[in-house]
């Protein structure tokens, strides 16, 4: 009882921050936006690209999504770096709940930041042209939440291992574009040379775009039950790694 | 104002049942409590009795191994070895219930600068549980005691230096801890905040039923607001007592001296029988002495016989700084 307040307490910080900083939610619509209208576009008229209808732009819709959610999932769970150091995390870290509770309190509440920006661009379906119905809506929303999760977890398991952000960069450079690169969000993941392939299919996001776009535009790679038992194992694992960190180092908070 | 310590009627869930057998005139106590980093011990062998309801400060100089201690005594870091009580809770094996009998307010700030005061404490309270029936009336007895007035419900990003202090110790009450662990409270504060909070710090330790641990390297800071201080250096507890004590037991008068030829004069200081210890700290020479006011005439006229000028001289009594001197040899950097 407890502890479910405490993890309530945890979610609710998070949504607060997440609603009173209003920039950041423009930023996070805007970003996106820019891909579809200026890369889509683009690159969609550079290239022949016949087997979606809608063309590049629809193609790339559903791994921008993806993208969005991945950028702000692992930077807000890497953020608690700083917070440990500067802020508020520092109080919840004393408090008598246990560390796991602290750690899936956050993963939940920057779960739900994600998901409410990805919501948001499904909302933006009609700029690139994709027909939105209220069952994908619904799919996709729901499938949002375990890859939001996992993606989360990401970002506390390097924090709960990292004592700086000057690492940051290198999570940039090693972790979060490799991943957006590999996971199918701008090309079809199918008729890659080997090495690449194989990579493809070791980066967790690949599997959320693929289920992704077959929600949203039918067409798709791999087997909608396959993707969608490798997020939810993704995200349980994920939770469960960075709570296992985060009890078992020691945080020097003071 | 909060007049009455604790309403009956709300004592069952903030009274922490201590275990029998121990002695409930020490709120912490530690047993040879350590900490080492590698080669380097950050706390050493540390021996602490804190008595319950006093307000009591660790004195040191920056990395004399203040925080490292007391984040143990919160549970924040593990004793390499020893270890220590807090309100009769083993500070390893019940950690949890150490964390909820203890309310910490930490060095650098621990405040959500998009939070209103007033979210914090009800965040703090619901993280700590306090029940819900009881927990508006605990934030508003907070609230009038930290007296934020109107600023309670503005974001934190708009708060002065002594505010937010202020607020993290307001924090750090709402769940009536037995043991509020305050580390280094007006650092980087200014003369008249500081001197605002520690009015705050004694108020509290006499309207709530609480023992105070605070950390400091400000001499004035222990002197007036401490009960028991321990001198800190290197890890290990040099000297415990309370500041009259310890300025007493010290039987000695400091003179401070100014001269042309610095050297020259310690060198020549130290033959006389008169004079029982001798500090240089760059151009001022410290003298500890016994009955200081029939030294100074004679002292310029030793100077004046050794071809030394006296620019100044200057008498003092003892105060908490000539302890930490006498007792490590060096001064205490950063104390005013």
């Amino acid at each position: 009882m407890a502890e479910l307040e405490g993890i309530y307490t945890i979610w609710l910080r998070e949504m607060k921050r997440f609603v009173r900083y209003r920039s950041r939610i423009l930023t996070s619509v805007v970003t996106p936006l820019l891909w579809l209208v200026i890369f889509g576009t683009g690159l969609g008229s550079a290239i022949r690209f016949g087997n979606v209808a809608g063309g590049y732009q629809a193609f790339i819709y559903p791994g921008i999504i993806g993208q969005t959610i991945l950028f702000t999932a692992i930077f807000s769970g890497v953020s608690v770096i700083i917070d440990r150091q500067y802020g508020f995390l520092k109080e919840i870290l004393v408090a008598p709940i246990t560390r796991p509770s602290i750690v899936f309190g956050k993963a939940i509440g920057i779960g739900t930041a994600a998901v409410i920006q990805g919501i948001i661009l499904l909302v933006l379906s009609f700029v690139v042209g994709v027909q939105m119905t209220p069952l994908i809506f619904i799919a996709c929303t729901l499938l949002m939440i375990p890859i939001s999760v996992g993606l989360a977890g990401v970002g506390l398991l390097i924090a709960s291992f990292t004592d700086s952000m000057e690492g940051f960069n290198l999570i940039m450079s090693f972790v979060v574009l490799p991943m957006f690169l590999l996971s199918g969000a701008l090309f079809p993941v199918s008729g890659l040379p080997m090495f690449l392939q194989a990579a493809v299919y070791l980066d967790p996001l690949t599997y959320g775009v693929d289920a992704l776009r077959q929600i949203i535009l039918g067409t798709g790679v791999i087997p909608l039950h396959i993707s969608i038992t490798v997020i939810m194992v993704f995200a349980a694992v994920m939770v469960f790694l960075s709570a296992l960190m985060f009890t078992k180092k020691e945080q020097e908070l003071m | 104002m909060i007049n009455n310590k604790i309403p009956e009627t709300q004592l069952f869930y903030y009274q922490i049942v201590s275990q029998e057998g121990i002695s409930m005139d020490y709120i912490i106590e530690t047993n040879d409590i350590t900490k080492k980093y590698g080669d380097f011990t950050a706390v050493n062998s540390v021996n602490l009795k804190v008595p319950r309801n006093s307000v009591y400060g660790v004195l040191g100089p920056n990395g004399a191994g203040k925080t490292t201690l007391i984040s143990m005594l919160c549970t924040i870091l593990r004793p390499t070895s020893g270890g220590a009580t807090v309100n009769g809770y083993d500070v390893v094996k019940n950690a949890r219930e150490v964390r909820a009998s203890i309310g910490i307010v930490f060095q650098s700030r621990a405040l959500d600068d998009i939070l209103t005061g007033r979210e914090h404490l009800e965040m703090h309270a619901s993280l700590y549980g306090v029940p819900s029936n009881v927990r508006q009336k605990r934030i508003d007895e907070v609230l009038d005691l930290i007296a934020l007035g109107k600023k309670a419900d503005e974001y934190t990003k708009t708060y002065s230096g002594g505010m937010k202090r202020r607020l993290e110790i307001g924090r750090g009450l709402v769940h009536h801890p037995k043991v509020l662990f305050l580390d280094e409270p007006t650092l980087g504060l200014d003369p008249q905040t500081r001197e605002n909070i520690w009015e705050y710090i004694t108020k509290l330790n006499q309207e709530e039923d609480i023992t105070v641990l605070m950390t400091t390297h400000y001499m004035e800071e222990a002197d007036q607001l401490c009960d028991e201080v321990a001198i800190i250096n290197q890890g290990q507890i040099i000297k415990s007592d309370s500041p009259i004590n310890l300025k007493r037991e010290l039987k000695a008068d400091t003179i401070t001296v100014k001269v042309d030829k610095p050297e020259l004069f310690t060198e020549k200081v130290k033959t006389l029988d008169y004079v029982q210890k001798v500090f240089e700290d760059d151009s001022t020479i410290k003298l500890m002495v016994e009955r200081g006011e029939n030294l100074v005439p004679p002292l310029v006229n030793f100077a004046n016989q050794n071809g030394v000028m006296v620019e100044s001289i200057e008498l003092q009594h003892p105060n908490l700084e000539d302890v930490f001197i006498s007792y490590t040899g060096t001064k205490i950097t950063g104390g005013r």
